[in-house]
Order: structure tokens, then sequence, then C-alpha cells
């Protein structure tokens, strides 16, 4: 791993789960973003959206996908990743990294997803997904959201700061 | 009442709270449109699963073993 790779921020869900997580007061010191997490939901959806600065707005993607050994592509509106769902394998949690390059720029901001939901069933979901923000401010907070349900405790979120010197 | 967990980046300092009104309601909606998405979800499945048995009892009315209709159907 190379040296300009720094933790910024990590959290680990507790006990009572949480709604949602939020990365606040990014600083603007680094080049670019990395954000790594291991989710699990207590819901049968594992659709995760990924909003920047608290808005909903200006938000599209593309996506590739294997669904269960299907493989497709579509795209839709609000940035997303998956989750592990509550009916799959007990104890084991998705794997997802977010790569958000030049953050702190005035241009848009695209960034690349991949993301599994891990299963040892037939029933699994693994796709590589192009998110669009667009929009000029720097990206200072970044929210995870479930679209039903909640993370479960030992869910996992680390921020990474890239610099390019 | 749901609650978030917020990490200051500039603190390292993460936080639990209880969602604003407005995420609230966000969630609420998003509760309401994955049970239709998934009442639509279930109702697909049923039919698959009520066509798929109709078709085989067809087959078996026509003379076909169990093994002879699971050949033809993977099933």
């Amino acid at each position: 791993m190379a040296t300009t790779y720094t933790l910024i921020s990590s959290v680990t869900v507790g006990a009572g789960g949480a709604a949602n997580i939020e990365f606040t007061s990014i600083p603007a010191t680094y080049t670019d973003l990395v954000l790594k997490i291991s989710p699990r939901l207590d819901s049968t959806n594992g659709t995760v959206y990924i909003d920047y600065n608290s808005t909903t707005s200006n938000q599209s993607w593309r996506r590739l996908f294997n669904s269960s050994g299907t493989a497709g592509s579509d795209n839709s509106t609000r940035q997303l990743m998956t989750a592990v769902e509550s009916t799959f394998t007990a104890n084991t949690f998705g794997s997802t990294e977010i790569y958000i390059p030049n953050y702190a720029s005035s241009n848009y901001k695209s960034s690349s997803v991949d993301t599994v939901q891990e299963n040892n069933s037939s029933t699994n979901l693994q796709a590589l997904i192009a998110n669009l923000w667009s929009d000029t401010a720097a990206i200072t907070a970044i929210r995870i959201v479930p679209f039903s349900g909640n993370f479960v405790q030992y869910s996992t979120a680390y921020l990474y700061g890239i610099s390019n010197a | 009442m749901p609650t978030k967990l917020i990490v200051d980046c500039s603190t390292g300092v993460t936080t639990e709270v209880e969602l604003t009104a407005e995420e609230i309601a966000e969630r609420e909606a998003m509760a309401a449109e994955y049970a239709v998405q998934k009442a639509q979800e279930d109702a697909a499945k049923a039919a698959a699963e009520e066509a798929k048995a109709s078709a085989q009892a067809k087959l078996a009315a026509l003379g076909l073993t169990a093994d002879e209709i699971a050949a033809i159907t993977g099933a």
C-alpha cells in the first residue's frame, strides 16, 4: 500500500445498529478518497445509497452486475452500493470499495464502486458501478443510507485519503 | 427512534444521534416503496411457481413420468 494512503476516520456499528453512517468535516487536504465498507443489513433488500454533502440531488449511475448467475447492466439515479441482506449466510458481511478521485475539485464528482454481497448460496450479487454526482462543490461529507432497514452490529466503514505526492 | 452514526473527521469522534424529521420522512417513504417492490416481486415469484406447477401437471396428464418431465424442464 502506498505511503500516501492515510486513514482519516473509521467506525464500527454498535449493538443497537445504525440507520445510516455519515462521515462529516472531511478535510480537503487529499487528492482522492477511498471508502471501504463491510456492511450487513437487517433487511431483505441490500441496496445502500451514497449521498455527498447531505443531498440526494444531481446523482446518477451506470452498473454492470452479475445477479445470482445472470449478467446485466442498468442505470438510474441516486448513487448506490450493496450490503449483505438479513437472509444471507449468518455472520457474513459485504465487501465494498468506493474510489472518489479529485473529491475537492470544482468539477463533477465521478466515483467507482466495487461491491459484493457475500452469501454462501446461488443468490448473490456482484457489481461494478460508475456513480456520478453532477455538482461542483467539494465533498465534505459522505452518508451511506440503506434503502431498507439498518446496518447491523459489526458493520464497518473506513475512510482513507490518497495524496498524489 | 432510529439513530445514525456521525463520524466527525476533524476530531475522529463518533456520535450516535437520532435521525432528523426529514431523514425519518425519507426513511418512511423508502419503506413504503420497498413494500410495493417486495409485493410485486413476491407476486411475480408466486405466479412463476404456479405456472410451473400447472405446466408439470399438464405434462403428467399427457402421460409423462416425473423423470421425463424433469428431463425436459430441468425441474
